[in-house]
């Protein structure tokens, strides 16, 4: 059903946990669909993602995605990550099964989610 | 093939003895049970001893209200689709429960919205039994069926089939049950019962898969589902699946050999596999009722704060074999119609494991499956942001 490199996401997830430092957490999905995807996220002053953590309720395509989402965008400035698609993320893995694409869509959209709260929050500092 | 079988539910192993049984029917005696030469009469008369097997193991009076089926879900479309079609002139009304398989609800569905039929869908308690007030409540001068399930697959909740049946023959209204995962696993009784219909499918008791059958009270009319050469009585045409229907004459043989004893060691494995999870994984909670109301393979539990195919997953990398009711193993967004019914809030059933154990599992396999299940629960909770353990 999943591809070897989703497989290994799921055995081998990276960067699990929570960032006592985060200056962005973004999350989306709730109990009853059955996904819940939680990044923190560490900014620079250059706008640049140091450091990033999740942790995932849901199958193994939402753990999979999780993890390779925080692999993909660490070290790179906000504006680069937010170009990331789901498409993206499903490719990285080796595809993903037709019914799972949702999931690729709400690591992605956690991680907009965030960089959005961050992005407020300092436009509210500088005023 | 290697590794830790608890989907008996699901299906289960062929026993080689039924693999045995089956053989020369595909190789010897091939011919078309409906041909007058010995080829055909050999099949015939197979067909006819697999019949007197499985009226046996269900209580039936007479082999001639057995009809073979392919499986459990065309027994059960033809219960159903065949008596309303019989009795449309009668009334339009049915009674089930939001609890069925999948091939019952959806063919009482197809019955409102083909042929104009009103359905009424008991609800269940937190066990997933049923109400028989609310069954007697339901009941309307233009009911003619009631089809209720004599166990439920998700949770293994044992309804009151015999009550059921009273209330239907005190008030002249035909009883199906959908008997799949209870035939050889407990005893089934149709005359006892006052059950008027029964489905039953081989996969589930050691048979083989795509054969089943359902038995009709003689007497009752059935319009058939399937138009052709008028085998099983006219009730299902299609040359029968001879070497299917002779394994499945002899799993019914061996289902009901010992069947109390086989109930007690199953019954009895259940309970440990329930009373460890308890003891040693916190947060967990028991899905289905306890005891006697239980089926005796079924173990389903809601391990908290985590989703059920990451568990599978986890599990199958080991090697071991389980299932879910949680949405992200089925492809559709809801979890088990079957915990919603019982009142569980979605990321409770989202969360739910069925281990049904069989032939084959002892209590060795439960203790290997408890060396690492803990471990697999506790690496997924610390993943979950609903855990703050
Ligand atoms: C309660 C119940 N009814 C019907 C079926 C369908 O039987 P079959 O797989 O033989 O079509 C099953 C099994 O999947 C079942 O558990």
């Amino acid at each position: 059903m999943y591809s070897e490199k989703v497989m290994d996401h799921f055995q081998n997830p990276r960067n699990v946990g929570e960032l006592e430092d985060a200056n962005a957490v973004g999350e989306v999905g709730n109990p009853t669909c059955g996904d819940i995807i939680k990044l923190y996220l560490k900014i620079d002053d250059d706008d640049m993602i140091k450091d990033i953590r999740f942790r995932t309720f849901g199958c193994g395509a939402a753990v999979a995605t999780s993890s390779m989402v925080t692999e993909l965008v660490k070290g790179k400035k906000i504006d680069e990550a937010l170009t990331l698609s789901r498409d993206k993320v499903a490719e990285a893995l080796g595809g993903l099964p037709a019914t799972k694409m949702h999931c690729s869509n709400l690591a992605t959209e956690a991680l907009q989610d965030a960089i959005e709260e961050y992005r407020k929050d300092k436009n509210a500092k500088k005023n | 093939m290697e590794g830790l079988y608890f989907d008996h539910a699901a299906t289960t192993p062929v026993r080689p003895e039924v693999v045995e049984a089956m053989q020369p029917y595909f190789t010897d005696f091939y011919g078309n049970p409906s041909s007058v030469h010995a080829f055909g009469q050999k099949a015939a008369r197979a067909i006819e001893a697999a019949r007197e097997e499985i009226a046996r193991l269900i209580g039936a009076e007479r082999p001639e209200e057995i009809i073979f089926t392919g499986g459990g879900t065309e027994a059960d479309n033809l219960a159903i689709k065949g008596i309303a079609m019989a009795q449309k002139d009668k009334g339009k009304h049915i009674i089930t429960t939001t609890i069925e398989h999948h091939a019952v609800l959806h063919a009482c569905q197809f019955l409102e919205r083909h042929l104009d039929y009103d359905v009424s869908y008991l609800s269940v308690n937190e066990d997933g039994l049923i109400d028989l007030q609310e069954l007697k409540s339901a009941l309307r001068e233009d009911t003619v069926l009631i089809t209720i399930m004599s166990a439920n697959n998700e949770v293994g909740a044992i309804q009151p089939v015999r009550e059921i049946g009273e209330i239907a023959r005190k008030n002249n209204i035909y009883f199906h049950t959908d008997a799949v995962q209870t035939v050889g696993q407990i005893d089934v009784d149709v005359v006892q019962d006052k059950i008027d219909l029964l489905s039953l499918s081989a996969h589930k008791f050691n048979g083989p898969k795509g054969v089943g059958a359902l038995y009709l009270k003689k007497g009752i009319k059935i319009v058939p589902q399937m138009s052709g050469g008028a085998q099983e009585g006219r009730k299902r045409s299609g040359t029968e699946n001879v070497p299917a229907i002779v394994g499945m004459g002899e799993a019914a043989k061996l289902a009901n050999a010992n069947l109390e004893k086989k109930q007690a060691k199953y019954s009895r494995l259940r309970d440990l596999l329930i009373e460890r999870i308890e003891k040693e994984i916190p947060d967990v909670l028991l899905n289905g009722p306890r005891g006697d109301k239980r089926l005796p393979g079924n173990v389903n539990i809601t391990f908290r704060y985590i989703e059920g195919e990451s568990i599978l997953l986890n599990l199958d990398m080991l090697n071991i074999a389980a299932s879910t009711g949680s949405a992200c193993a089925s492809g559709s967004l809801d979890p088990s119609h079957v915990l919603l019914a019982m009142g569980r809030p979605h990321e409770l059933a989202h969360g739910s494991i069925r281990f049904s154990l069989g032939y084959g599992n002892s209590e060795e396999d439960i203790d290997k499956l408890m060396k690492d299940l803990p471990e697999i629960i506790q690496r997924l909770r610390n993943m979950s942001p609903l855990y703050d353990g």
